[in-house]
């Protein structure tokens, strides 16, 4: 049976956290992301997780760590300067092939920036952010229910590649309400026996080690190669995108998260004008959907990237085609939203 | 004849990295000596630092993860909070816990962690080439203090028992030293405590355990070991701090 709630992004997020197994959450108070562990706070205990407010945000990515490691499914979550701060951790999870789930409801930056919604740690998301050959999975929801299905998703692939998984969302999505639909059924919790490789204790066995630490010759360069497979089986497998209008249009609009609601608004009423407009929504950001750009690449005459930022998408989108195609880009930051006029007058100085 | 004394189950079979007359060697015997008794080798998981225990789990014979530099309390929170069940002890140098991971030792001790911290004192940075540790004494050369330790420019010892000693989430703080056989006998008793402890649900415990750095103190194994005796003491007093 399916229950509809109206709730906060934040709070939906929560909510589908516990719904996907997640019993161990730890965070620091920061802005647009507070009501997701204030929900923790409330929700762990009735489902017999743990949820702890962390001195740092340092120390909030290393207690999941150590949840990720005794098997249980372990989140976090912060805003922009948090998760600068959690990279350290992410990359220690990715050395250590350790499943887990990082939040980053964004805001406006660099530095201390403002509480405003921006989309400008694209860069840190999907180009590696902490130290160290690696990469980890970016899931862009762009709706509350998209934020439900994403996050159970981020945590099945998460064990599965036995790598951080990001959503990445901003603080458009993490305050909005709107009603949300919630499977009661889908109460899935992580199956820990089926981890062969937690340490919890070496009886009847022999003793086990978690470490990223690689120092005989040859080792790291060895176990590297074996991450990039991984990313290679990641990138054949789990790219998700949705396209609208892909078959006649002249101009894509590309777009994620937030500003693809705001883009599909305009690609609609430009095609009741009779206007050849598309959307291209890129729902995993890494992997990227290159080659479905590429195949579109092929059909249209231009792209034009929407971002709440100076440009960072768009250098993938241009990375992609093998700059075929002219790439344009209409971009606000610091906490600026692009409205549909904004994008409709974009379209029609490009046509 | 018999066999009176063997390796710990809980220790494996190698020979370890470190330097001629190092500390680290005599603590990680204890702890696995402590782990044999207590009967807990199956249910431990252990953590070892960044510094040069680092690679502590080529030689220990149970469940070991490594921490990012400074981390080991919060890594040690994450698996003791949703394995109750599991015996959680962190392994930390005194850069370690005392300068980068000052945050997490406090905050770990504050919320009174049902976890057992093994502290390491030897007063300076051994793995990245001798320089001042927090724990460095006053005058002390080092790599980054080559006219001695200055408190005006470098700051005073930092006393991390007494700090702790504080916070009532501190269930037991002790300072040993491992200096002669019979500090080492004391040392071994007062882990065992702090094992104990975490058996028994007792809470967050601590010892910190002065040692020598024969390489980046600068002395021969014999004098190291009685500059600890004679110079560390003397700042770093013995005792049980709470």
């Amino acid at each position: 049976m399916a229950k509809k709630v109206l709730m906060c992004g934040n709070e939906v997020l929560a909510e589908a956290a516990i719904m996907a197994g997640c019993r161990f959450y730890a965070g620091y108070p920061i802005t647009p992301q507070n009501e997701l562990p204030a929900y923790m706070s409330r929700r762990m205990p009735e489902v017999g997780g743990v949820f702890i407010q962390s001195e740092s945000e340092i120390s909030a990515i290393n207690m999941v760590f150590g949840a990720s490691l005794r098997g249980t499914r372990a989140m976090t979550s912060s805003s922009s300067p948090g998760i600068s701060l959690k990279q350290e951790g992410i990359s220690y999870l990715a050395g250590c092939e350790l499943p887990g789930v990082i939040v980053n409801v964004m805001r406006g930056g660099p530095g201390l920036g403002n509480i405003a919604p921006s989309q400008s740690d694209y860069f840190q998301a999907t180009k590696g952010g902490g130290h160290g050959d690696y990469h980890q999975i970016v899931l862009a929801p762009a709706s509350l229910q998209e934020i439900v299905e994403l996050t159970m998703l981020s945590f099945d692939l998460a064990d599965k590649y036995r790598t951080p998984v990001m959503i990445l969302g901003d603080g458009i999505l993490g305050q909005m309400m709107e009603p949300v639909e919630l499977e009661d059924s889908v109460e899935r919790t992580a199956d820990s026996e089926k981890k062969s490789w937690i340490l919890d204790g070496c009886k009847g066995r022999e003793p086990r080690k978690i470490r990223s630490l690689l120092l005989e010759d040859g080792s790291l360069e060895t176990f590297n190669r074996k991450l990039q497979k991984k990313y290679t089986e990641i990138k054949d497998k789990e790219v998700r995108c949705e396209i609208l209008y892909g078959d006649d249009s002249d101009i894509m609009v590309v777009a994620y998260g937030t500003t693809s609601r705001i883009s599909r608004n305009a690609v609609e009423k430009l095609r009741s004008k009779g206007k050849k407009i598309g959307l291209v929504r890129p729902i995993s950001l890494w992997p990227f959907p290159e080659k479905e750009l590429r195949r579109i690449a092929e059909k249209v005459k231009s792209f034009l990237v929407v971002e709440m930022s100076c440009g960072q998408m768009i250098e993938d989108v241009r990375l992609s085609i093998d700059c075929k195609k002219p790439v344009h880009f209409y971009g606000r930051s610091g906490g600026g939203v692009p409205t549909e006029d904004e994008i409709i007058k974009e379209v029609e100085k490009i046509v | 004849m018999s066999k009176i004394l063997s390796k710990p189950k809980s220790m494996k079979d190698s020979s370890t990295h470190y330097c001629a007359g190092c500390g680290h060697g005599i603590v990680h015997r204890l702890i696995c000596e402590i782990i044999d008794e207590l009967g807990i080798r199956e249910e431990t998981i252990g953590i070892a630092p960044v510094g040069c225990a680092v690679i502590a789990y080529d030689y220990w014979n149970f469940d070991v993860t490594e921490a990012a530099h400074g981390r080991v309390p919060a890594v040690a929170t994450g698996i003791k909070r949703v394995a109750p069940e599991n015996i959680v002890f962190g392994y930390q140098g005194d850069g370690d816990l005392a300068a980068i991971g000052t945050a997490e030792i406090v905050h770990a001790a504050n919320r009174g962690e049902n976890i057992t911290i093994i502290f390491v004192n030897n007063a300076v940075y051994g793995m990245t080439g001798g320089q001042m540790a927090p724990t460095t004494m006053l005058k002390q050369k080092t790599a980054t203090t080559p006219l001695g330790r200055d408190q005006k420019t470098h700051g005073f010892p930092l006393k991390v028992c007494e700090l702790l000693s504080v916070l009532p989430g501190v269930s037991y703080a002790e300072r040993v030293s491992i200096h002669s056989p019979q500090n080492i006998i004391k040392a071994k008793k007062a882990i065992k405590r702090a094992f104990q402890n975490q058996i028994d649900g007792v809470g967050f415990s601590i010892v910190e355990v002065l040692s020598q750095c024969p390489t980046y103190i600068g002395l021969s194994p014999e004098d190291s070991v009685k500059w600890v005796a004679e110079t560390m003491i003397k700042e770093y007093p013995l005792g049980v701090f709470r």
